[in-house]
């Protein structure tokens, strides 16, 4: 006890109490600049480089073990699955045939229209380093980041479906948001009859919601949402969820609709980026205000 | 008291123990953890800092506390500060307390670490709840298991301190 109690003698700087108030100050300073005005992502992504070794490392028991897993794969199993993907490949190439045929008629008739042409999306594909290790949050990291020009905003996908959006930009990683997050919006429309809605994350892995559909709507269970690409950020027509469940309540003005994302939102370990947003018009001029209206009236 | 006289004995712990310790944790918290695992899973960097904590609080105090804190924040994605304030707390109800912790033996520290870790959680989760409105209750499962953890690791801590006296 001798030894503990001479450290009070000596003079060691600022009391822990005071350390304390400093330290969560601080926190929370940075806590407030990075939510509000997120000028720290050089810091971060200067940091994220130094913890970087420790993120590879922490996936290297999950690559020995699928690397182990690839090896003892069975000579039968690959012969099967390569026949399977042959057959696949060509339904696939008499499908993609018909849609060049589509895209070139399509395209005439835009012209013909004299309509914007649709953008062309280049795609990289990128492997899932980790999932969210967050209780709270749905989100992935993928292998691939600046040093492979993906920017924020790029829209990830799979085979099936939107998956989610690069929300944040490292040197080798980047952060997708899974389009289940909480309040992460998605505008689609209903493929069947073109009905525009917004898509929200319900927060776990499975589920997503359309608010504010009145209760009338002309929604049906089983109908699939497809994306609109009115907001310029996800490029039209790609498949984002199928509609679950309607519940009408006559009591409440809008309509509860659950739907299940069809891209495997937390199945899969190869993801797709879409590497080009499209180029949207300027947005147009705001309309003069009704104040300046009335002088121009009474000039 | 026996273990008064086994503190005596140890020698000073070198910086590269206890920064060793700390990466090891980190590089734990960083394991792809899934699902249930993910929510029983304790948080190691927490285990670790509040041992060097309440034995050391002289070599890792609160200042270290947040640095670790900042990484993890960086390690996780989690907005700048979020861990740092909670270590800051860790360390800070650590040190206040390591007096008392040292006096008692294994099984009676970890009521003393149970509330210390459930002011870390409370802390992570009240400023998670304010910044993004939700709030998962299973969340403070990880509370308990970071104090289960706290057992094996302390006495892990202690053995290997005893060894390098040992070999001397």
């Amino acid at each position: 006890m001798e030894g503990t109690q001479t450290f009070q003698v000596f003079n060691r700087g600022p009391s822990s109490a005071a350390r304390l108030v400093f330290f969560a100050v601080l926190s929370l300073l940075l806590m407030f600049v990075d939510a509000r005005f997120r000028y720290l992502e050089s810091t971060r992504s200067l940091l994220s480089e130094l913890v970087y070794p420790i993120q590879r490392l922490a996936t290297l028991p999950n690559v020995l073990w699928q690397q182990t897993a690839d090896f003892f794969v069975s000579h039968q199993n690959l012969l099967e699955e390569n026949k399977v993907l042959h057959r696949q490949h060509e339904t696939d190439m008499a499908q993609l045939l018909q849609w060049q045929a589509m895209l070139r008629e399509n395209q005439q008739l835009r012209t013909l229209l004299a309509l914007q042409q649709r953008s062309q999306f280049n795609v990289q594909f990128a492997e899932i380093v980790y999932a969210e290790r967050d209780v709270f949050r749905r989100k992935v990291l993928i292998n691939k980041g600046s040093a492979a020009n993906i920017q924020e905003g790029r829209v990830v996908m799979d085979d099936k479906g939107i998956v989610g959006q690069v929300t944040r930009v490292y040197p080798w990683l980047s952060e997708v948001t899974l389009i289940t997050e909480k309040d992460h919006a998605v505008p689609v429309q209903v493929q069947r009859n073109g009905l525009r809605s917004i898509a929200f994350g319900a927060g776990d892995t499975s589920h997503m919601a359309l608010r504010y559909m009145p209760v009338s709507a002309d929604i049906v269970k089983g109908d699939v949402l497809v994306t609109s690409g009115v907001d310029g950020i996800y490029p039209p027509g790609i498949p984002v969820a199928r509609v679950e469940l309607i519940e009408r309540d006559a009591a409440y003005p809008f309509a509860r609709i659950v739907c299940k994302p069809l891209g495997g939102v937390d199945q899969h370990r190869f993801l797709m980026v879409l590497s080009a947003s499209p180029a949207l018009p300027a947005r147009p001029e705001t309309m003069p205000t009704p104040a300046r209206l009335k002088t121009k009236g009474a000039h | 008291m026996a273990k008064q006289g086994h503190q005596e004995i140890m020698r000073p712990v070198s910086n590269l123990f206890i920064a060793s310790s700390v990466l090891a944790a980190l590089l734990l918290n960083a394991l792809p953890w899934e699902g249930i695992w993910l929510v029983l899973r304790p948080d190691f960097v927490a285990v670790v800092l509040l041992y060097w904590c309440t034995h050391k609080p002289h070599r890792l105090g609160i200042g270290l506390s947040w640095a670790v804190g900042i990484l993890s924040d960086v390690n996780d994605a989690s907005l700048f500060g979020e861990h740092a304030l909670s270590y800051t707390v860790l360390a800070f109800g650590g040190i206040v307390l390591s007096r008392r912790i040292r006096m008692f033996d294994l099984r009676e520290q970890t009521t003393q670490v149970f509330l210390i870790l459930l002011a870390t959680y409370s802390v992570y989760a009240v400023v998670h709840w304010q910044v993004n409105s939700q709030l998962a209750w299973s969340y403070f499962l990880g509370c308990l298991t970071s104090t289960l953890l706290w057992i094996p690791a302390s006495s892990l801590f202690q053995s290997v301190r005893q060894l390098r006296v040992d070999r001397e």
